[in-house]
């Protein structure tokens, strides 16, 4: 009996393996073409902005494009400056930042070493929905609610400008900053804190010297990803930085980032036209300054594990 | 069996979703009107009848400005364009180079009304001053007669037909003695993305002043008189000074299509001049033809 049943359950478990071993291999090639298709994409889009951005540096040269103050696509002859651009993005970058890195730095402190279990696990899912606001929602915020205040609280003429921006900027960037400087400090190994304790450190004391400097590359990453969202988001400071084409000398001054300025022309430019090949170069130009951020957060990563490697 | 579902469901809901949209686009027949944002509110109501009395077609209606409406023409990527600014020969020539031959047709007047906030003592401005504004030569209302406060001119982004004809007509003062082709908007003078944004701002910001179609003036804000010259008497926008051709600053509003209309296309637009078409004109606020 025994010798007989044996081959017939063999042959499923044969049949079972070969066609788990087909579902492997679809899998597999499923996670290959999924990599290879990211990777095709990134170089597509490279390739096209180039294509369709370099043409624009034939007519203005990139001295000019670069430094020039003075942006009329429709008059003729078009003029394409865009320093004005450039310095907005600069400014409103640099609030959101400032901004929002304190706060999230030590709001994500609070809740990893802090806050107790019951207060984070409703705290975080909060912060994680703010993330989910579409960018249209904050701009109207922006609109109507906080730019009437920047108005009064600065005195200015209008509230529609880079520090309205700014501020609504770092509001977007928290949730990041905080979600991943978050998990960096939960990944500080608890042993460091009881080492700390055990020498006699207060609890600021672990946190500062600490937790910390053992997140950092973690903490570092956060931020970066949140400048990144800064200098990318478009629809928020289309409808709040107010848009002027002067170069702006202060935060308060009304202005258009580089994205503003794409999204509100790109509309109305022909493809392959003067103005459209202009906005291309914009793009390009934001497209190596993203990647600017990027290697230069790669080298800190770098340089901060080292340290901590010796 | 469960993983294996990771793998179809994914090309199930891709299949679903294609076979939708081609079903969907192939009942009935479709019109896309892209253009003006002045425009919008009353294609958006000649849209609405339309589509009441004529279920089968569905009319998308949006409105970012003129220049993406016609670049959307020459890209071949709308039915009608519909505009606040005639089109450039420059547009016209890369339109023809694409095989897109556009045909003008006024479906509408405005008059370009300039507001202010309620609250400004000025009531009249000529177009010499508006012009000096927006180039940023009077930054201070006082100059202007008003209080001694800052302006705040607030202008469209370069989308807008309104951004290029308000350029034209008063920036550059057009056919007045004084004009000036060389006279720029100044770097100052903000740029909105709608014309909702920039009332919005005027009802909001007492320094502020704005350029919106007759349309959109509300009770919020206050319309100028404008002058065509400093010994001229300032005109009030309003459909009677549009329609008698006193008003300085009256533009018609088009809709411009490949060729001479067709089908469900044309009769939307012979429903739109029609003298039913032409009473939502006056509902909107802009002025009907005759």
């Amino acid at each position: 009996m025994l010798g007989k049943t044996s081959p017939t359950t063999a042959e499923p478990g044969e049949a079972l393996r070969r066609r788990w071993r087909l579902g492997e291999k679809l899998i597999e090639g499923w996670i290959f073409l999924a990599g290879i298709l990211t990777i095709a994409v990134l170089l597509g889009i490279i390739a096209l902005l180039l294509k369709e951005g370099l043409p624009a540096f034939w007519y203005t040269s990139p001295w000019e494009f670069l430094f020039g103050t003075k942006w009329y696509p429709v008059s003729e002859p078009p003029t394409f400056g865009i320093t004005s651009f450039f310095v907005a993005t600069l400014w409103v970058t640099l609030v959101a930042t400032a901004i929002s890195v304190p706060i999230g730095v030590a709001c994500a402190a609070y809740l990893a070493e802090v806050a107790p279990a019951k207060v984070r696990e409703t705290v975080k899912p909060i912060i994680e929905i703010l993330a989910g606001i579409p960018s249209v929602v904050m701009g109207f915020i922006g609109l109507m609610l906080l730019s009437p205040l920047v108005q009064s609280a600065f005195n200015l003429n209008t509230g529609l400008c880079g520090l309205t921006a700014g501020i609504m900027l770092s509001l977007m960037s928290l949730p990041i900053i905080i979600s991943v400087s978050e998990d960096a400090l939960r990944a500080v190994p608890d042993d460091f804190r009881e080492a700390s304790y055990a020498l006699g450190a207060t609890k600021w004391e672990t946190i500062r010297h600490v937790c910390i400097p053992g997140a950092l590359s973690g903490i570092t990453a956060a931020v970066m990803l949140g400048v990144g969202r800064a200098i990318g988001e478009t629809m928020t400071v289309l409808m709040v930085a107010g848009g002027a084409l002067a170069v702006p000398v202060s935060p308060t001054d009304p202005m258009m980032p580089m994205t503003a300025a794409i999204a509100s022309g790109i509309g109305n430019a022909v493809r392959g036209g003067l103005q459209y090949q202009a906005l291309f170069a914009i793009g390009l130009i934001l497209f190596v300054i993203t990647l600017a951020v990027n290697l230069i957060a790669d080298r800190v990563l770098e340089r901060q594990k080292r340290k901590f490697a010796r | 069996m469960r993983k294996r579902l990771f793998i179809i469901l994914p090309v199930v809901v891709v299949v679903v979703l294609v076979v939708t949209i081609i079903a969907l686009g192939g009942g009935g027949s479709s019109i896309r009107i892209i253009g003006s944002n002045t425009v919008t509110p009353l294609s958006a109501v000649w849209a609405e009848e339309f589509m009441e009395t004529h279920p089968e077609v569905s009319i998308a209606v949006s409105g970012p400005g003129s220049g993406v409406g016609i670049a959307a023409l020459i890209n071949g990527t709308t039915d009608i364009c519909q505009a606040s600014r005639k089109i450039k020969q420059s547009e016209i020539d890369q339109a023809e180079a694409n095989g897109v031959e556009p045909y003008e047709i006024q479906v509408a007047t405005d008059a370009l009304s300039v507001v202010v906030h309620p609250s400004n003592p000025v009531s009249e401005l000529t177009i010499a001053q508006l012009s000096a504004i927006y180039t940023g030569d009077i930054t201070n209302w006082n100059e202007v007669g008003g209080n001694d406060v800052e302006i705040v001119a607030i202008a469209r982004d370069t989308n807008s037909g309104t951004h290029v004809f308000f350029k034209e007509q008063v920036v550059q003062m057009k056919g007045l003695p004084t004009e000036d082709e060389s006279l720029e908007y100044g770097g100052d003078v903000l740029m909105l993305p709608s014309t909702e944004e920039g009332v919005n701002q005027v009802a909001s910001n007492p320094n502020s002043i704005f350029y919106p179609g007759l349309g959109y003036v509300t009770e919020e804000v206050k319309p100028l008189a404008i002058k065509q010259t400093a010994d001229s008497i300032g005109v009030l926008p309003s459909v009677q000074t549009a329609l008698d051709g006193t008003y300085p600053i009256a533009r018609p509003l088009l809709f411009y299509t490949d060729g001479e209309p067709t089908g469900v296309t044309k009769d939307f637009i012979d429903y739109c001049l029609s003298s039913e078409g032409q009473e939502k004109v006056i509902e909107v606020g802009y002025v009907p033809l005759e």
